[in-house]
């Protein structure tokens, strides 16, 4: 009896919080009408490719459609574990990655560290003007130059080398692939990178160096008793993010400096997917390829985010 | 603090920094140089950093290729559309985003955050655009980069922290929010503006990526696409270089590439300074 009594009272509220929603909905409709162009890029290009996946555990037929094409299961994802270069393939993406965090990380740190302790200010200000400049050539003017400084005839470096009696194709030999890859990514971004660390060492106070220098510390004991332990934060948050990043390696820069000469090493997943997908249609292989690429990076970040959680208390979420 | 100046320390600092300074200057030095050396010198294989036997046969050529200007002209519109496009989007989202009673705010923004980890990929997106019927058309090029999470969490700190009073003044004046954002908070918002439509700019006119997966229409092709097939894959249809023109490859090639960075290096003062502040902000908030 009470129960029965008790519903439409406790229904009132629910169609009142509705209209007052809906009240609050209109007064606010032109920050809605706002937000509109987001919504629909952010469903049309991001979540709509991300429903696209679902191809990956199809045979996907342009002409069937993704309702009519045929559901595989993980097919296609054995037939990549399968395939004569997957291992080959996966060793690439992943020293590449690995040997691009181990350069291209501390290299920004190191230029940082050596730009703060410049007293000169003009000279500071030339060689970051300098070393930001390559950071707006596009991937395909770096590659370019890369391949027209070593060309085995005329190169600019190919030259230089001939003076110690060095010739050699290095374009064209997969060990070298590697070196190129890293070295033109250092050149182009090392100086960028400083930004934030510099940024950062100029929020460190400036009383520290004066007790330590008070104290008779020398200029290293500051650097790492001082300087290094005060961007800590700074370090450990750019090298989750990085590390999150890490298996994305550039498809730009590996696809333009490859040759057929060179995929023994140079084959990498993203450039596999690229051929796969798009040169040659296999969509649905593509895809799949690509969903164990974003996965193995998922894992990565989440990993790499705990792990500096727990150890430093530093964390991106 | 008194301190000796001209230590050991200080002497292989110096070092290593010009020594930095000019790896990545001197290569600017030597395109220069060879695009404006005559044809002899080229292939005599002399030149370094400086020209010799001073010549602009090369530009001429460059500039009365219809495959080079058609590709520039494509850029120019690439970007000018791409830019104006992603911070009509960009504005508008990260402005409604940033106040708390926009309508799904809440939701919208975590969509956004995840897009940051986790996306379709090249294939999916590629048919996305397939799908959507954008192939080989401009639209193509400047939508489904148009946004990026990145960006629009910059704006969105940035308008988050905009004086509320403003804004407020505004709506007392009859102002919807719509009118607050346009007749007030863009024009005070310039700093922030510069600074995203750089960035949208610049990646823009590099943009290579899009354009590779995305045009088969060699009409609709941007300078970066002519450029890797014009350097990379040494492919020079529509660019005879015969022995009677006597302007040597190489120049032509180097020419290629500093026109197609002239214009970076024409707003580099401002890149640098507003660039700058983007990452600070970013980095801040990110």
């Amino acid at each position: 009896m009470s129960k029965a009594n008790n519903a439409p009272t406790e229904m009132l509220p629910v169609t009142q919080a509705k209209n007052r929603r809906w009240v609050e909905f209109k007064k606010n409709k032109y920050l809605f009408i706002l937000s509109i162009p987001t919504i629909l890029c952010l469903i049309l290009f991001y979540y709509l490719p991300m429903y696209g996946l679902v191809i990956a555990f199809q045979d996907y037929k342009p002409f069937l459609g993704i309702m009519g094409s045929k559901w595989v299961g993980f097919d296609q994802f054995s037939r990549f574990f399968n395939y004569a270069f997957f291992w080959r393939i996966l060793k690439n993406t992943l020293l590449l990655s690995v040997y691009n965090l181990l350069w291209g990380f501390p290299a920004p740190i190191i230029l940082a560290l050596l730009l703060n302790e410049v007293r000169n200010q003009k000279f500071k200000k030339f060689v970051q003007t300098v070393s930001y400049m390559p950071h707006f050539y596009s991937t395909v003017v770096v590659c370019g130059l890369v391949t027209m400084f070593l060309a085995p005839t005329g190169g600019l470096i190919t030259r230089a080398l001939s003076v110690f009696g060095i010739s050699h194709n290095f374009l064209a030999d997969a060990r070298w692939f590697r070196t190129l890859y890293i070295a033109s990514s250092l050149w182009q971004s090392t100086g960028w990178g400083t930004i934030i660390y510099l940024a950062a060492l100029t929020n460190v106070d400036p009383q520290l160096y004066e007790a330590a220098y008070v104290d008779g510390a020398s200029r290293w004991r500051c650097l790492w008793s001082i300087t290094i332990p005060s961007i800590a934060p700074t370090i450990i948050t750019l090298l989750i993010m990085n590390i999150g990043s890490m298996i994305n390696v550039g498809f730009e820069r590996a696809f333009l400096l490859q040759t057929p000469a060179t995929y023994e090493t140079s084959e990498i997943i993203a450039t596999y997917v690229y051929k796969a997908g798009i040169v040659n249609n296999s969509f649905s292989y593509g895809s799949a390829v690509g969903l164990f690429n974003s996965v193995i990076s998922l894992i990565l970040i989440i990993t790499a985010n705990k792990i500096s959680a727990k150890v430093s208390e530093t964390s991106l979420w | 603090m008194v301190e000796k100046k001209y230590t050991l320390g200080w002497f292989i600092r110096s070092l290593v920094l010009w020594l930095v300074a000019a790896i990545m200057l001197l290569p600017l030095f030597h395109i220069v140089s060879v695009s404006l050396s005559s044809n002899v010198e080229v292939l005599k294989n002399t030149i370094t950093f400086w020209p010799k036997g001073f010549s602009l046969e090369a530009y001429k050529f460059i500039l009365g290729k219809p495959l080079i200007y058609n590709a520039y002209k494509n850029t120019i519109i690439y970007t000018v559309t791409g830019t104006l496009a992603a911070l009509f989007v960009l504005t508008t989202g990260a402005y409604a985003l940033s106040k708390k009673r926009c309508p799904f705010a809440k939701p919208v923004n975590f969509l956004i955050m995840i897009t940051m980890f986790f996306g379709g990929g090249m294939i999916p997106t590629y048919l996305a655009v397939k799908w959507l019927g954008l192939l080989d058309t401009l639209w193509a090029i400047i939508l489904p980069t148009a946004f990026s999470a990145w960006n629009c969490i910059i704006m969105r700190s940035f308008f988050a922290s905009y004086p509320a009073e403003i804004e407020e003044s505004g709506r007392l004046d009859g102002l919807n929010d719509i009118g607050v954002l346009w007749y007030l908070v863009l024009p005070t918002s310039t700093a922030v503006l510069a600074t995203i439509g750089l960035f949208c700019a610049v990646g823009m006119w590099n943009n290579f990526f899009g354009p590779l997966i995305y045009l088969s229409d060699e009409s609709k092709y941007p300078l970066q696409i002519v450029l890797r097939q014009l350097i990379l894959q040494s492919i020079s249809d529509g660019m005879e270089t015969g022995p009677s023109l006597n302007i040597a490859e190489n120049s032509i090639k180097y020419g290629t590439i500093l026109v197609s960075i002239i214009p970076i290096i024409a707003v580099y003062p401002w890149l640098q300074k507003y660039f700058v502040k983007g990452v600070m902000i970013g980095s801040i908030k990110g």
